[in-house]
């Protein structure tokens, strides 16, 4: 780990993620167009746009799929440069991450899928032998108490229904208990009480956690009720409420139409 | 603690296969040395012999199960390691012979005296110490496991590629024992042993020796892998076979398990290949074959991956036909039987012999952690 600027006397920013002048092509396609976007500790934002805005692009950046071709990517009071580490290490400073389509390991039971994802060392000894062997089983509920499948611990995550596997994602990311979650479409399939449920659930975990969270389900955007960003060919277009965004003449044109 | 945890989570199939392997110990020995010729319950020494040998094979098989049933490696090179352990229990067996070979040279084994060398070369030095020679069958595979691994988990080759590489890992190694100037005995290999650790290797009471310290290495072996898999790390194995990228942003480093888990395995496979060595009386660089890792792949589906026990149940089966086929009027057969077993288990039994029984005691008591009918899916073979 680096800090941004090399000598570490000057903070560049507070925010808990910060985003400057990035930048990332793929064969000419500008995916991401001078992005700058910065989020604050504590903080939940609503990230909405149209397909190809670069919104999964940007969650690839921040989580280190994806290196970026300019500008910077800073975590935490701008001490991590997150372009110079990998998934891997990223996960491990704190940033988790919930796919767009639900990832989560379907053959494993659903409390196991807690288990592994559980807050602590990772290295192949420590789970050989370490602390993650001697997990209690109430840390573990407690998660699913919070997901609502307290029910479902001993199924194959395999089995659990599309909504459910959201969840169980939510659950894990809640378990690693990281310092900024990102959420990429938490409701795609669900029913309608379902995704009041999930704001509900989002708006909990923001208590504790900074969450940025993508969306195209505008009710649920409304339903959080937190600062919006309208990302467009890869750079922000609009910022604000979801009043003020949603009445932008520029988001009504290329977004939500009419 | 270990052991304690270990039985507790040992399942019903567990318990019958180390039951099998409690009677394989005292039954056959038993049967080969104090029943007379005409018991009907009487067992030739043929059997104990390649009931030995199958053995082997089913530790090979444990091996290639952890590395491929539980993290996704496909490895179609094992048999490299497994061939590795064997030459270097086949050194230690030629280094015992001394002058008693055809040229009756103290120190020099017979090939190297028939090719005019005049010293031994320096990587054939330790090995008429036996425990230098044990040391070596579990850190030459080891070690080039490690290595191989190091450069090709970092790289993340994975799937199809990753396959096709430990395949010309294992053809390279075929080729350069090939050649006499490698200083392995060339095409003919090493044979022509005497006795290990003063034993005559020849006497019936010997090879039953070895045939039920083979027995021992294939439960220590499969409570070892047991131990792996029901632990932590072998959740997170699976995880890294079902979602390896979810698992990396969960922020687990695959390539440190995969490496780890794929030296372990080739130690595993080193393991077998000693103790295969000594029984059938040669190693030669036909072991490095690549069609032999290919047939490893083939027992362990046929068994069903992913179960332990199934790898060296199916170890046992395919050899056992093998046996069968490649003998007498059938043997112009074997490798269409082989072709034929292989399409059909993909087919009808796509998780393999011990992987459908329990997939079927799953539906007859869904209480158990059941998976919902229908929902199994199975990993494809190169995934």
């Amino acid at each position: 780990m680096k800090t941004a600027d090399g000598s570490g006397k000057t903070q560049v920013t507070q925010s808990l993620l910060y985003l400057d002048g990035v930048s990332v092509s793929f064969e000419g396609f500008k995916a991401i167009n001078n992005l700058s976007l910065a989020i604050e500790p504590g903080e939940m934002r609503a990230i909405i746009g149209p397909n190809g805005a670069g919104k999964t692009t940007m969650m690839d950046i921040v989580t280190g799929k994806t290196r970026p071709d300019t500008g910077d990517v800073l975590f935490d009071s701008g001490t991590v440069d997150l372009t110079a580490e990998d998934e891997t290490a990223i996960a491990g400073l704190g940033i988790g991450r919930k796919f767009q389509k639900p990832t989560v390991f379907e053959q494993h039971t659903v409390s196991d899928n807690i288990l592994l994802a559980l807050k602590g060392k990772r290295g192949p000894f420590s789970s050989l032998f370490g602390e993650r062997n001697r997990i209690a089983a109430e840390t573990i509920n407690r998660v699913l108490e919070t997901v609502r499948l307290t029910g479902w611990r001993d199924q194959k995550a395999g089995s659990l229904s599309h909504g459910q596997k959201q969840w169980l994602e939510i659950g894990m990311l809640l378990a690693q208990d990281p310092k900024l979650l990102l959420v990429d479409e938490p409701v795609a399939g669900m029913t309608d009480s379902e995704t009041e449920e999930t704001a509900t659930l989002l708006k909990d975990i923001n208590r504790s956690h900074t969450v940025v969270v993508v969306e195209h389900d505008m009710a649920f955007v409304r339903a959080l009720g937190v600062k919006v960003t309208c990302l467009h060919e890869g750079s922000v277009l609009a910022e604000g409420s979801i009043d003020a965004v949603s009445s932008n003449p520029r988001v009504i044109e290329v977004y939500l139409g009419r | 603690m270990i052991t304690a945890r270990l039985l507790q989570q040992l399942d019903r199939t567990g318990w019958i296969f180390l039951a099998l392997l409690g009677i394989a110990l005292f039954y056959v020995p038993f049967a080969n040395l104090a029943l007379p010729e005409t018991s009907p319950l009487y067992v030739p020494s043929y059997m104990v012999a390649l009931l030995g040998k199958y053995l082997c094979f089913a530790i090979l098989a444990l091996s290639l199960d952890l590395v491929w049933g539980y993290c996704g490696i496909l490895s179609l090179g094992h048999g490299a390691f497994f061939a590795l352990g064997g030459y270097a229990m086949g050194m230690y067996l030629m280094r015992q012979i001394g002058a008693r070979g055809v040229y009756a040279n103290p120190i020099l084994p017979d090939f190297m005296v028939f090719l005019n060398w005049k010293e031994l070369p320096w990587f054939w030095h330790g090995f008429d110490m036996f425990w230098f020679a044990a040391v070596m069958v579990l850190l030459v595979p080891g070690l080039l496991a490690f290595v191989f691994g190091w450069f090709a988990f970092r790289s993340r080759v994975t799937g199809v590629y990753l396959s096709i590489i430990t395949q010309a890992m294992t053809y390279a190694l075929l080729l350069a024992f090939f050649r006499n100037d490698m200083g392995f005995g060339g095409n003919n290999g090493l044979t022509d042993f005497k006795d290990i650790l003063g034993f005559q290797i020849q006497a019936q009471e010997t090879r039953v020796a070895l045939y039920m310290l083979t027995v021992l290495a294939l439960g220590a072996s499969f409570l070892f892998a047991r131990i792996i898999v029901m632990s932590a790390f072998g959740k997170v194995m699976i995880a890294i076979r079902d979602a390896e990228n979810r698992t990396r942003f969960l922020g687990y480093r695959v390539e440190h398990y995969k490496l780890a888990v794929f030296t372990v395995s080739a130690m595993m496979a080193g393991l077998a290949g000693a103790l295969y060595v000594p029984q059938v009386g040669i190693i030669n660089p036909s072991e490095f074959s690549p069609s032999n890792s290919i047939e490893a792949v083939v027992w362990v589906a046929v068994g069903g991956r992913g179960t332990l026990v199934g790898a060296a149940l199916g170890a046992f089966t395919v050899n056992g036909m093998k046996t069968i086929f490649t003998t007498g009027a059938l043997a112009p057969y074997w490798l269409f039987v082989l072709g034929s077993i292989f399409i059909a288990v993909t087919l009808v039994l796509p998780r393999g012999i011990v992987g459908s029984l329990q997939s079927i005691a799953w539906n007859k008591h869904p209480k158990t952690g059941a998976p919902v009918a229908g929902t199994h899916r199975v990993p494809g073979p190169a995934e």
